[in-house]
């Protein structure tokens, strides 16, 4: 027991370590969690997407990805142009996302063409791309825009017609486009497009002459008309039709939807059994379902402590935002169980049994590069439309180092990411990031020091990961086979 | 034909090409062809030595030392402390010579700065050990986090020193430190001559010259032949006797002193000691320009020092004012910067079979 505690600490050193420095530093900041608290659930918002795109090059074995530099500038180049055509509200914000996807993947299938000529040395050479993209990129916004292309927006465009201006403000464009997606219109959507799905899916079905499951089939339907019917109750409309969803309200609803889904699993869990005997090993437990109603019940509980409800009601989520965030990370999950998702390991486990499995590596390199640049292009503008403004040549040059940083503070290495890592990375990166300067400000007087010091936090939390990745890679062929092979395996199970 | 483009690179052709262009350009605009050319020799001269710190790196077998920045650390600290204790304006000194107060304010720069330089290479000497095969991507980011380590020593110490420190009782050190007071411009100013317009720095290029000369003295001693064996097949020179680890060492210390020379050659060259991030880029100014002398992250040489240094602030000086006349909006010259440096890295990076080669 002592060593699993031991082997435990050790192996989540990172995160602990973090976890003590966000609480010292949030404490010596002397700032109420009032403020910290709804701070961080905005940059959760803005900058999780982004960190998780971060999580399929890892995978295939690419390292950490300094290209979504470009990815960001992608975003940056359809983002501008939509802004020029003056496009706005969610139908600007999804042409923006439509223009950047093209530029997105034909970068990132030539960023992937290039490391597949620099392999083993992606991470540098990523790094330089993104400096050598960075020339490309002023080069586009300073002289072809308004200089090759002519571009007339005296608001865009600097004083002499050519080159763009530093700031682009996104105020009457899409700021906060997609933040403010009614809750009513995400579900009305929602139930369109599940009706749409299941009538295809009906249909190939029907086409294909396989059997189809219509008691199942009719079941979900039903469900989803009765939860489509429930939004036209006048107060339930009213809650949905709001924009931001209060974290308290969230709260509530996520412990009642458990508590609902545990009863359900339990009726159908008794429904089952009655039915048949022989459905083969059942893994469901009743004490599991008792567990979880108890923590809904005790989190329902905690709300109402003065201290934590204070912070509950201050923090309102933009749900359409966290809705993305949580689909890319089924997105992650579900790419893993496919045939691309397994390949995309196996070439990151080792590219010589990929290619002698017969996995073409160059091709699969290449399609991690194309999803996590897009991804990454996507990201950027959730970021931006949260910001409201586009800073021309500096939005993006940050990026990949933060996305990085934060990534590894969640406890991901060169080898191995997690999208639990990323939003956990996230949480104890950005807590630091809010409260280092004002921390700075009351150890040593001066809010400089608490900026400094959270940059080298990001530079040094990445130069330590890179470090220790590098140390094992030499230190592994010094132990014996049987050890290593262990390992690898373990690690397979770990992912 | 051929066997020459391969002998002297593409990459060199078409900068060499590049170079000629804006000379031709420069003269077609009718520019102060004389006095463009002394820039490019004193920016040569400022540069060299930090370019010529990838030497003994890429030599011992570490690869292109992103990490200078190290050592450009310590030869910053050099220069502060000899700011600090004042040492141009002893007025013992200046009786004999203003240059040569100048001249004994930078030379005890340069010897601070080596000294910690020798200790600071010699632990990322000894990091660097640890991480054979994935040396430039640690590098990179162990030089990133120290400037902004650094950030916050600035910060911190505790000089007092009127030129040092912010004015009206700012906190910390200035972004930019002027050196007119100190040693700004002693090894440019010492023997200059100028013929019309064109000036030749004689001081600074007699010492860069020097710093070649010395490398190359080192490079055919028993340790540097030693090195660069263990730098070229570490395998080979292990059975041979020699010690690599040791060899990759000396190295890195050797590296990271010359940084430490060079940023105080290009300070005073300058003018100014650039603090914070200042710094934070200068390994791939470096690296760039020995790679555009011909330089692989495997091997490099003197001559690559002194023809890439030359090509590269050769096209960085005229690229500016010719650029400008062409299109006089934003900075274009700044764009080419990028472009040509990073775009040189990424091209030697992708010709080199990958870090570790392991498949």
């Amino acid at each position: 027991m002592n060593k699993k505690i031991k082997d435990f600490l050790f192996q989540n050193k990172v995160v602990i370590l973090f976890v003590i420095l966000c609480v010292g530093a949030t404490i010596a900041s002397k700032q109420p969690l009032t403020f910290v608290i709804p701070e961080l659930f905005t940059r959760i918002a803005r900058n999780s997407f982004i960190v998780l795109s971060l999580i399929i090059p890892v995978i295939a074995g690419m390292g950490l990805n300094f290209g979504i530099v470009i990815g960001a500038m992608a975003a940056q180049i359809a983002l501008f142009l939509t802004t020029y055509w003056g496009l706005t509200g969610i139908s600007g914000f999804i042409a923006t996302v439509a223009l950047a996807t093209p530029f997105s993947v034909l970068f990132g299938y030539l960023v992937g063409r290039l490391f597949n000529r620099a392999k083993g040395s992606e991470m540098i050479c990523g790094l330089v791309l993104g400096y050598l993209a960075e020339g490309f990129y002023q080069f586009i916004f300073l002289f072809v825009f308004g200089g090759i292309i002519a571009m007339n927006n005296p608001t865009l465009m600097i004083a002499t017609g050519v080159g763009v201006k530093n700031t682009i403000d996104l105020k009457d464009t899409v700021k906060y486009a997609l933040d403010t997606v009614p809750m009513l219109t995400i579900l009305e959507i929602g139930f369109y497009v599940f009706l749409i799905a299941t009538a295809c899916s009906l249909g190939i079905k029907f086409f294909k002459k396989q059997a189809v499951d219509w008691k199942k089939t009719g079941l979900t339907v039903g469900i989803a008309v009765v939860i489509y019917g429930l939004s036209f109750i006048k107060p339930i409309e009213q809650f949905l039709s709001a924009d931001r969803l209060l974290l308290l309200s969230a709260v509530e609803v996520l412990c009642f939807a458990t508590v609902v889904w545990q009863v359900l699993q339990f009726v159908l869990f008794k429904v089952v059994k009655k039915n048949s005997e022989d459905a083969g090993p059942n893994t469901y437990d009743p004490r599991r379902s008792l567990a979880y109603i108890g923590a809904a019940a005790v989190v329902y509980g905690l709300t109402y402590i003065p201290a934590l409800y204070n912070v509950l009601i201050m923090v309102k989520l933009p749900v359409m935002t966290y809705l993305c965030i949580a689909a890319l990370c089924g997105f992650n999950n579900i790419l893993l169980r496919t045939r691309l998702g397994q390949n995309m390991r196996t070439v990151g486990q080792s590219r010589v049994v990929a290619n002698a499995a017969g996995i073409n590596v160059d091709r699969t390199r290449i399609i991690a590069m194309i999803f996590s640049t897009v991804l990454a292009s996507w990201g950027q503008l959730i970021f931006l439309q949260n910001v409201g403004t586009m800073s021309t040549y500096g939005a993006h040059t940050q990026v990949g180092q933060f996305a990085i940083a934060a990534l590894l503070v969640g406890g991901a290495s060169v080898q191995k990411a997690t999208n639990k890592q990323a939003l956990l990375g996230i949480v104890l990166f950005h807590t630091l990031f809010i409260v280092s300067p004002l921390a700075g400000k009351e150890l040593f007087g001066d809010p400089v020091i608490g900026e400094y010091f959270r940059v080298f936090v990001s530079y040094g939390v990445i130069a330590m990961a890179l470090a220790m990745h590098a140390w094992k890679k030499v230190a592994k062929p010094k132990e014996e086979d049987s050890v290593s092979i262990d390992e690898s395996d373990s690690q397979i199970l770990r992912v | 034909m051929k066997s020459m483009i391969n002998k002297f690179g593409l990459p060199r052709i078409i900068i060499a090409g590049f170079f000629l262009l804006l000379v031709m350009g420069a003269a077609y605009f009718d520019m102060n062809m004389p006095q463009l050319m002394g820039d490019v020799l004193r920016r040569w001269g400022m540069f060299g030595i930090l370019a010529l710190a990838m030497v003994p790196a890429v030599q011992c077998g570490i690869g292109l030392n992103f990490g200078i920045s190290m050592g450009i650390v310590g030869g910053l600290l050099g220069g502060i402390i000899v700011i600090q204790l004042n040492i141009a304006q002893n007025p013992a000194l200046v009786a004999i010579h203003p240059l040569f107060a100048g001249w004994a304010a930078i030379l005890t720069a340069i010897l601070i700065g080596v000294v910690l330089a020798v200790g600071i290479g010699y632990l990322y000497g000894l990091l660097l050990n640890k991480v054979k095969g994935s040396e430039m991507t640690v590098t990179t980011y162990v030089g990133f986090s120290v400037i902004a380590f650094m950030n916050m020593v600035w910060m911190l110490l505790p000089f007092d020193n009127g030129e040092l420190i912010w004015p009206n009782a700012g906190k910390g050190m200035r972004n930019t430190i002027s050196l007119a007071s100190s040693f700004s411009e002693v090894m440019s100013k010492t023997g200059e001559f100028s013929i019309g317009d064109f000036s030749v720095p004689t001081g600074m290029l007699l010492f860069f010259f020097f710093m070649c000369f010395l490398m190359w003295l080192f490079m055919r001693s028993r340790t540097g032949l030693a090195m660069s064996a263990a730098g070229a097949n570490p395998m080979f020179a292990k059975a041979a006797g020699i010690n690599v680890d040791k060899m990759r060492l000396v190295g890195t210390v050797l590296s990271t002193v010359l940084a430490a020379v060079g940023i105080l050659v290009y300070a005073q060259g300058y003018g100014f000691m650039q603090l914070y991030n200042g710094p934070m880029m200068m390994g791939f100014t470096s690296v760039a320009a020995v790679l555009i002398g011909g330089a692989t992250p495997k091997r490099a040489l003197i001559v690559h020092v002194l023809v890439g240094t030359f090509l590269f602030q050769g096209i960085m000086t005229l690229g500016l004012p010719v650029v400008n006349q062409i299109l006089p909006e934003g900075n274009l010259s700044e764009v080419m910067r990028m472009i040509i440096s990073n775009g040189i890295i990424i091209y030697a990076l992708t010709q080199t079979k990958g870090g570790d080669g392991r498949e």
